[in-house]
């Protein structure tokens, strides 16, 4: 479906996307996992054909954005990082005029804008100027619009950023469901849990470069441990207990805040702290994520 | 060679010309009328302010003035000052949809980048919004020579054709005026645009004949667009053909063309980095 070898994207002196190689199969769901300014939203411009590529080669459904950009980008959806409705249109009519621009029928743009009104839960606001929506159902609208074309691939950029719990959820069950229709999804996030929840396989992307890939637990089980135990201290600064409990586990790493030890069993290696003598203010037992593979991988939190 | 059932398409479809290649463009249209109808009010607006002026300067300051000598002709002053009027509502009306609302549109509304993550081309928005500009100024054109005409200001059945002319001027203004207005970073350039405008509409010959200046000073007048469309309008209207009217449609040809194609390419260089 995609498939981009040394892939490179600069500004001026500033290099974006620093030479990455990626191939997505159909109906697969492929994550860009990164924190801010890693390239991402970049990547996905470069994918969307909005921008061309500063090196490399990339090939979308076969073709090259160079020479084929308005034939790829009819088969594709795209739901930018910022939603860019049009304020001036109500919620069906910026379905409408979406579909018109792609040059369909406008008996065809109707039925389908019907049909995504319901998958996005706005059949009642469907006569709602889109300034009135919340931030969660305009995600929902920008989501419905990048799908007017029934597009074979779907590009989400931050799908669920700057939304409460419940719209997340939401969200990533009208995922779900493009994803068991056999859409091939591509997405950006900083949020590990997304990616573990959506992405059947995603890269770890850091200053413009790939620094892991793979399955979310794949990763996890290469990177970090099964379960993580974090300690907190009473002091200033955690790097001064870090010797304390050092031996426990395959690692410790030492955040502002706290301890995190990368451990099998975390409540045998609390035991095993106390056994030291070692009484933190407080603990806490989880499962490894992939915030715990981007800590590894370079050295800092996937959040600040 | 073999050729597939998708080349093959693809072929066919790059040779069915004019509709299918505006389908696009339309769209933008479209697009425009939607938004157009939650702000109706300043749609009729456009329609008074040349019909005001028109009663005002032919009326009002006619009666003063009495009759102009055009060519060793007389004839009324509201004669002579309806086309001027008409031509230059017909730029005011495609400056302020090229400048105003594109820039908007441009910089904050995100509506061209929208576009363009569809199989819509920069060379699609740039006709697309023009032609949204060039249609609403065909509706107020009309509008304003009925009521010219009602009015008595009209004495030629040529001055149907004041109506492409009309479409013609709003061609040249919409599409210079989006070209440089993609050059505009802030809301202080586009007093600019007034800057230009202004001096265009009061010395263009379109309150006196362009014989009231100075030899020097007529051929700067002549060259500004809009006294190409100030005096091929008022050619039409007062039914008076000559060769120099199709110097003016080309004169304004040229600008239109030139203003989509630099609009194009700006768009492209601002909005596929
Ligand atoms: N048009 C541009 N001109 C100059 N620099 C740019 C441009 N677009 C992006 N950059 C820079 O490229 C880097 C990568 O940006 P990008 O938007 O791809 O990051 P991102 O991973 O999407 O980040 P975020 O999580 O904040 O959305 C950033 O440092 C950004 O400042
Ligand atoms: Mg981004």
């Amino acid at each position: 479906m995609i498939k981009a070898v040394g892939l490179r994207k600069s500004f001026g002196d500033f290099t974006a996307v620093d030479g990455i190689d990626v191939e997505v199969a159909p109906g697969e769901s492929f994550g860009f996992l990164g924190p801010n300014g890693a390239g991402k939203t970049s990547t996905m411009k470069i994918i969307g054909c909005t921008s061309p590529a500063s090196g490399g080669t990339i090939r979308i459904l076969g073709m090259d954005p160079a020479s084929q950009a308005s034939k790829i980008k009819a088969r594709l959806g795209v739901v930018p990082q910022e939603d860019a409705l049009d304020a001036d249109l109500t919620v069906f009519e910026n379905l409408l005029v979406y579909g018109r621009y792609f040059g369909l029928p406008r008996a065809t743009v109707r039925a389908r804008a019907e049909e995504l009104l319901e998958f996005a839960q706005l059949v009642d606001k469907r006569d709602e100027i889109v300034e009135k929506l919340s931030g969660g159902m305009k995600r929902r609208l920008t989501i419905a619009r990048g799908l007017i074309n029934t597009p074979q691939i779907v590009l989400l950029d931050e799908p669920t950023t700057g939304l409460d719990p419940q719209a997340r959820h939401i969200l990533w069950d009208r995922l779900f469901r493009l994803k068991r229709e056999g859409v091939t999804l591509v997405l950006t996030t900083h949020y590990m849990d997304e990616a573990e929840q959506l992405c059947d396989r995603l890269v770890v992307m850091d200053k413009g470069r790939i620094v892991a890939e793979g399955s979310p637990r794949a990763l996890i089980a290469e990177h970090a441990s099964r379960e993580v135990l974090e300690l907190r201290f009473d002091v200033a600064d955690h790097a001064e207990r870090a010797a304390d409990v050092e031996g426990i586990g395959a690692r410790v790493e030492v955040l502002a805040d706290r301890l995190l030890l990368y451990v099998e069993n975390g409540d045998v290696a609390l035991e095993q702290v106390t056994a030291r003598g070692v009484h933190p203010m407080s603990s806490l037992v989880r499962r490894a994520s992939l915030e715990d593979v981007f800590l590894r991988l370079t050295g800092r939190s996937l959040i600040e | 060679m073999v050729t597939t059932t998708q080349e093959v398409s693809d072929r066919r479809r790059s040779r069915i010309p004019f509709p299918v290649a505006f389908a696009l463009p339309l769209a933008l249209v479209e697009r425009n009328a939607r938004a157009a109808r939650h702000f109706w009010l300043t749609i009729v607006s456009g329609f008074f302010e040349p019909v005001f002026y028109l009663f005002a300067m032919g009326v009002g300051i006619g009666a003063l003035v009495g009759d102009v000598m055009v060519d060793g002709v007389a004839i009324g002053y509201g004669v002579f000052v309806a086309p001027a009027l008409m031509a230059t509502s017909a730029m005011n009306g495609a400056v302020y949809d090229s400048t105003q609302n594109v820039f908007w549109k441009l910089r904050f509304a995100k509506t061209y980048d929208t576009a363009l993550s569809t199989p819509m081309r920069p060379t699609d928005v740039a006709i697309g919004e023009i032609s949204w500009a060039l249609l609403r100024g065909l509706i107020y054109s009309t509008a304003f020579l009925a009521v010219a005409a009602i009015g008595g200001f009209v004495h030629s059945w040529w001055a149907l054709l004041a109506i492409p002319a009309c479409t013609l001027i709003g061609l040249a203004f919409a599409s210079v005026g989006m070209a440089a207005t993609t050059y505009m970073s802030s809301w202080t350039h586009l007093e600019y645009v007034q800057l230009a405008i202004l001096p265009m509409f009061l010395f263009s010959a379109t309150f006196y004949p362009l014989s009231t200046y100075p030899a020097a000073l007529q051929w700067v007048v002549q060259a500004t667009p809009l006294y190409h469309g100030v005096d091929l309008v008022r050619g039409l209207m007062l039914g008076d053909l000559h060769a120099g009217l199709l110097v003016h449609v080309a004169y304004l040809a040229i600008f239109g063309t030139v203003g989509i194609w630099a609009t194009a390419k700006r768009i492209e260089r601002l909005l596929l980095t």
